[in-house]
């Protein structure tokens, strides 16, 4: 404020201490909207800020119970009580500098997968409930989901047997099963192909850290990664008949071919089925002897 | 003028000429040992495998059996509509219940690993004889308070820890510091270049909150044997909150008792520490 407009003020008011009071209050407003608009920027900044350090790398997985991640931003106090009563020391707090949200527990199934504890130590240690209690059942931990991502690199779709992730998996046989497929190159043997089930894995990403690749060919990733949604308003008729008991839809009128007389079509029975005089015509529709062939061609031209 | 300044870049040699070097820190001492020996406890579990206390500030376990958490933190995660355990929540209620009765910036001085940081810094400020330094109102930090409180109503995450250098700082050396030594180290130059006392004085919303939390505690600061001040001003200058000490000193005359009833004194005992007049002592609010 300049000299003249203090002295303006001064003259403005009635005493010299009314303007003073009133410099004051003025100097008190000015310093308080700085510091309001100072304090929203800055607001404006961590925001902005914390909603990029929110995405959660694909790479990296929370432990068993963790709450959605828009929910376990801000549940989680970092506090790392996880981290210490994991007796694989397998999960660690994000440092600065990590793409991970600072100080939030994590692993990294290539590195250390979740050894899937019985009593799930980790999230009964959280005091926030960040790592929910309510997961009673290690099995049904949901903390990712393991993906055969690169079908061209794993080595049981060159028709190799490895099956190594299925071996290590917990809930083998429930999670990863085997299915076997025809090996097209060979053309004689089986592609004994690993097959990742949504309802059962746990996502502790042993197979990731078991794949014997030098970069696994089967990941855990985030659910939402690994998973598409069928529109809501799909209806598979199968199983909407088998829920009915019946079909729901106008049974089709048996299709009927327009065939020459006698003649009739089954595909179970072998295709065209032709009346008894002609099969034994048509036993051997051409002759042994070329010569006749030719006799029949010449007749049918001279006529 | 010069001696002034002279004695203000050596403040409390007096008192060490007349206590000894031992008593005119003991109190400095003292604090540094409970704050450095808390951060043993946590270390000593990941160093050398001896769990006395897991966990960090934000939440910890001491002997299995002791919760303790971090009431800023668990509010700003109650502000993000996330409710704790039973078990987060008796922990708040007994630091909230600690503070509440020895004072609640007693973190910043005894606790928080910051404070010796920026302690360092206003030391290192006066060796190097800065005078320069920016003004901005000590009341920012209730600013800063409202915002990091409001931020997760908004945002539904606890966007201050991905900031709050204190926790940044604890965590930081028990569980990997990462890059967070660059920001101990913005906060030590910022404190000795640009604004005195600028961090924990001005700024901080952890000190803020815990001023709040402890504004009527029991345990205070008492300028008792104020009338032997001798004005030498030692205490204004190594105290982080100068601004607490005037009222009950000088206030004599106006009939304001010498206890430091101010929730920003940080209980540090350090203007105890360097008064050859032995005017403070720590005291009780009931006592006078
Ligand atoms: S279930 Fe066990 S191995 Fe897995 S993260 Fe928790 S404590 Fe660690
Ligand atoms: S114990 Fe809970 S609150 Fe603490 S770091 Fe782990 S998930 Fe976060
Ligand atoms: S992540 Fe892999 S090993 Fe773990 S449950 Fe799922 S399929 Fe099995
Ligand atoms: S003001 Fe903040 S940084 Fe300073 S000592 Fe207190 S809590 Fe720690």
């Amino acid at each position: 404020m300049s000299d003249k407009q203090k002295r303006g003020l001064s003259v403005e008011s009635e005493g010299k201490q009314a303007g003073k009071s009133k410099l004051s209050r003025r100097k008190f407003m000015g310093d308080t909207l700085k510091t309001a608009c100072g304090t929203a920027l800055l607001g404006l900044g961590m925001g902005t800020y914390s909603r990029q350090a929110s995405s959660f790398p694909a790479w990296t997985i929370r432990p068993p119970g963790a709450l959605p991640e828009d929910e376990f931003s801000g549940a989680c106090i970092r506090c790392g009580l996880c981290v210490r009563d994991c007796p694989y020391d397998m999960l660690r707090l994000a440092e600065l500098g990590e793409q991970v949200a600072l100080g939030t527990p994590y692993f990294v199934a290539r590195e250390k997968p979740c050894e899937m504890c019985e009593d799930i130590p980790c999230a009964a240690a959280c005091p926030t409930n960040a790592l929910s209690h309510e997961l009673k059942n290690i099995d049904d931990a949901r903390m990712g989901l393991a993906v055969l991502i690169d079908q061209e690199e794993c080595i049981a779709f060159q028709g190799l047997r490895c099956e190594v992730c299925y071996n290590v998996c917990p809930l083998e046989g429930e999670a990863i099963t085997i299915e076997m497929q025809p090996n097209r190159r060979s053309g004689k043997h089986a592609l004994f192909i690993p097959v990742v089930h949504s309802d059962a894995c746990t996502g502790c990403g042993k197979c990731e850290k078991a794949c014997i690749l030098e970069e696994a060919a089967i990941k855990v990733l985030p659910t939402h990664l690994a998973k598409g949604l069928l529109g809501k308003h799909y209806r598979l008729g199968w199983k909407q008949k088998e829920k009915a008991g019946h079909s729901l839809v106008t049974p089709d009128i048996k299709h009927r071919y327009n065939l020459p007389e006698g003649v009739r079509y089954d595909y179970n029975k072998g295709g065209l089925e032709l009346p008894p005089e002609a099969k034994l015509e048509r036993d051997s529709p051409f002759s042994s002897n070329p010569l006749e062939s030719l006799k029949k061609l010449q007749n049918q031209e001279s006529k | 003028m010069v001696k002034q300044t002279a004695r203000n870049q050596f403040p409390g040699q007096q008192a060490i000429e007349k206590k000894g070097w031992w008593l005119a820190h003991k109190w400095l001492i003292l604090r540094r040992m409970v704050q450095l020996g808390i951060l043993a406890l946590f270390l000593a579990g990941p160093l050398l495998d001896v769990w006395i206390v897991k966990g960090n500030l934000a939440s910890s376990l001491t002997l299995e059996f002791l919760p303790l958490s971090d009431p800023y933190v668990m509010l700003q995660g109650l502000m993000s509509g996330h409710f704790p355990t039973t078990e987060g929540l008796i922990g708040v209620a007994i630091v909230l219940l600690f503070y509440a009765l020895v004072g609640g910036r007693v973190y910043c001085s005894w606790v928080c690993p910051v404070n010796i940081v920026t302690d360092a810094a206003a030391w290192f400020r006066r060796k190097l004889g800065i005078k320069v330094s920016s003004q901005f109102s000590r009341s920012t930090r209730y600013w800063l308070l409202g915002l990091t409180l409001i931020l997760p109503l908004i945002t539904s995450a606890i966007v201050w820890e991905l900031f709050n250098p204190v926790s940044l700082m604890f965590r930081g050396i028990i569980f990997g510091i990462g890059w967070a030594w660059m920001v101990i180290l913005a906060i030590f130059a910022f404190d000795v270049f640009v604004s005195q006392r600028g961090w924990c004085g001005h700024l901080c919303p952890v000190g803020a909150f815990y001023s709040l939390l402890g504004h009527k505690s029991i345990v205070r600061v008492s300028a008792q044997k104020r009338e032997q001040c001798d004005d030498c001003n030692d205490c204004f200058v190594v105290c982080p909150e100068p601004k607490v000490i005037r009222p009950a000193l000088k206030g004599a005359d106006k009939g304001i008792s010498p206890l430091i009833d101010e929730a920003n004194c940080t209980n540090c005992g350090r203007c105890i520490d360097v008064c050859d007049e032995d005017v403070f002592n720590f005291s009780s609010r009931f006592k006078d």
